[in-house]
């Protein structure tokens, strides 16, 4: 189980702190898969890295998270080691250069272990049953890098990042670069994995709604830096409460509609900066519904079993 | 594998032709006849010098046509033969350069191979260290611009004229005679310390930049970011990024050969080091054809086996150009 409270991430620039993640709190449960959504920009990758691993100009200015009643020392890179690939794992974004180019991969994999303490080959044969899950022989094991395809090689990171059967992982962008038969396979080794209980909670962040709703649980939908809704995917789909989540939705194509002949609706204006960012709801500017209540923040709540929004107009449009 | 050696060899091989062609003919370009200069030092009566010169063109073969010089020139050379020397006739020129090669030998290897690697160790401290970085960087960048004869004379009078340190000149004591005993061979070394480190030094400062700069580099590409998030020790990540660092420095060193060969020859001359540069110096001002060609024919051989051993070995280190080779994997 995870428990992020009022998480806060800016990110160091010349011109300033980029408050990229603003006082952040949400939880995921035990077996859950949660879609993490939002536009370009709303914080939605960087906390999937922070949860892991800050990089050198994201700094780290409060809030907690607590994993299986542990808190994690984010933002000690060294305390934060023992808690990496054993309980939070990562697929990063970039799985198709993740590995070592020049290293053949099971002896990557063997050095790894090796150098977390790990025997490399008593866990072999665990590698090469999971590899094989995923349609891929143990002869990619004396292969280098450069010989498979991208495809492989993010099957290749997904075993290897969940190989010590890590609490959480965080699947980053994981579909964005494939073709949509390879993202049909990913997203359908994601809820494998789960299933297999070889990781127990999970999050996908993604700007790819689609894929969402095959995989995850629950979505999450970010704005800004803050949290927009939060809800079972069914709900996301078919009862949205946040005027920012419909919009989303609706911009998305449908089946069956000619594009020709009808415009895709977009959301109109730009997200605002983070560098100072206004106070209230910030999506106001944006919203069709903003009214004079708007210039005070909303609150992130229930407004139902499972699921949380932060909109003063939530509960009236959640009946309504 | 096999299939691309063959086609480096044969790169190769026309490399080797058409260098030691421009060998042959460079020498033929100045103006002046070494044989004038020759019958000249001997200064007889008039009509014994036509008579002399004559006798040493035919001798030399030189009052052949030029096109007969060149075939001439390709046959001694595939039989060994590198001719005689005209300024020290009759010694042949094989056993002037059998006799400044050690020298040569002995400044250039370990020049070249400590340099690179002390420079690698020293780049890759570097980008890790603060500290070390704020000095090794303007230093290597001064060392790297420094002309190779410039430092040699630089270091010449500082410690050699000025402080008295070292020798000036020579391969060893003149006084001494050449033997295997302490005494000489701790004068081969007395002599050997300063064109050594004017060599070392040049290259050392572009080696410590450039591993430095590939090593930053290695240490946020993407595989280092993965393993680092998952919780690999900096050991293991440094480890891939200093052996993947050093695959273009690799490279950089066979191109710097040539250079460092060139700086060799210079240095030797400002030393008066009794190695190829000093040979083919006396041989440009002798006009000795024979010499010249013989020295630079060398050097022509060993920069390009040289190369060849890089190519090699990068093969052996990079996978990922053993894949390339085979054509697409599927």
């Amino acid at each position: 189980m995870l428990a992020v409270s009022d998480l806060k991430i800016h990110y160091r620039t010349l011109a300033g702190a980029v408050k990229a993640l603003d006082g952040v709190s949400f939880s995921v449960a035990d077996g859950e898969i949660m879609g993490l959504a939002g536009e370009s920009g709303c914080g939605k990758s960087t906390l999937g890295k922070a949860l892991i691993r800050l990089e050198e100009r994201m700094q780290y200015v409060g809030g907690q998270v607590v994993l299986d009643d542990k808190v994690l020392p984010i933002a000690d890179d060294r305390a934060m080691n023992p808690y990496r690939f054993s309980e939070v794992s990562i697929v990063p974004q970039y799985a198709m250069s993740a590995l070592n180019p020049t290293r053949r991969i099971g002896r990557m994999i063997d050095e790894l272990l090796d150098a977390r303490g790990l025997k490399g080959s008593t866990l072999r044969p665990e590698l090469e049953r999971r590899l094989a899950i995923l349609g891929l022989t143990p002869d990619v094991l004396g292969m280098y890098p450069i010989e498979l395809s991208g495809g492989m090689k993010q099957r290749v990171v997904m075993v290897l990042s969940t190989l010590l059967d890590p609490s959480l992982l965080i699947a980053d962008e994981v579909t964005s670069a494939l073709d949509v038969a390879s993202q049909k396979k990913v997203a359908g080794a994601l809820v494998e994995f789960r299933d297999r209980g070889y990781v127990k909670s999970m999050i996908v962040v993604t700007h790819d709604l689609a894929i969402l709703a095959q995989v995850a649980d629950s979505i999450m939908i970010m704005y800004a830096g803050k949290l927009a809704e939060k809800a079972p995917t069914r709900t996301i789909v078919e009862a949205p409460a946040h005027p920012y989540t419909r919009l989303l939705l609706g911009s998305l194509p449908e089946v069956g509609i000619r594009f020709e002949e009808q415009r895709l609706p977009g959301i109109k204006g730009r997200p605002p900066s983070l560098l100072s960012p206004p106070t209230g709801c910030r999506f106001r500017d944006r919203c069709p519904l903003a009214f004079g209540k708007c210039v005070e923040e909303p609150p992130f709540i229930e407004i139902a079993p499972g699921h949380q929004v932060a909109c003063w107009k939530a509960d009236a449009h959640a009946q309504g | 594998m096999l299939r691309y050696l063959a086609r480096k060899l044969f790169i190769y091989l026309l490399t080797f032709i058409v260098a030691v062609t421009i060998d042959w003919a460079i020498p033929r370009f100045m103006p002046g006849n070494p044989v004038d200069a020759l019958v000249s030092r001997i200064a007889l009566m008039p009509d014994a010098n036509a008579a002399l010169t004559s006798y040493f063109m035919a001798a030399f073969n030189l009052d052949q046509p030029l096109w007969q010089q060149y075939l001439n020139f390709w046959w001694a050379l595939l039989n060994g033969d590198l001719g005689r020397s005209i300024m020290l006739f009759p010694t042949p020129v094989t056993t002037l350069i059998g006799r400044a090669l050690p020298y040569t030998l002995g400044l250039l290897l370990p020049s070249i191979l400590l340099s690179w690697y002390v420079g690698n160790v020293v780049g890759a401290l570097a980008a890790r260290r603060k500290l070390l970085d704020n000095t090794v960087l303007p230093l290597g960048y001064l060392l790297t611009a420094t002309p190779y004869m410039w430092l040699g004379i630089l270091l010449a009078w500082v410690l050699g004229s000025s402080l008295g340190w070292f020798p000036l000149a020579f391969g060893y004591d003149q006084s001494l005679k050449a033997e295997w005993t302490w005494k000489f061979i701790s004068s081969l070394l007395y002599h050997w310390i300063l064109p050594f480190a004017s060599l070392f030094l040049v290259a050392l400062g572009g080696w410590a930049i450039g591993m430095r700069n590939m090593i930053i580099y290695e240490l946020e590409s993407d595989y280092a970011n993965y393993l680092m998030a998952l919780g690999a020790p900096q050991r293991l990540v440094r480890k891939y990024a200093f052996r993947n660092a050093m695959l273009p420095q690799i490279t950089g060193l066979a191109l710097q050969l040539g250079a460092v060969v060139g700086g060799a020859l210079v240095t030797e001359i400002v030393f008066s080091y009794p190695g190829l540069g000093w040979l083919v110096l006396s041989g440009i001002q002798n006009q000795d054809y024979f010499v010249i060609q013989g020295v630079f024919l060398f050097i022509i051989v060993g920069v390009l086996l040289a190369n060849l051993i890089v190519d090699v070995v990068y093969v052996i280190v990079d996978p990922r150009t053993r894949v390339g080779l085979q054509g697409d994997a599927a």
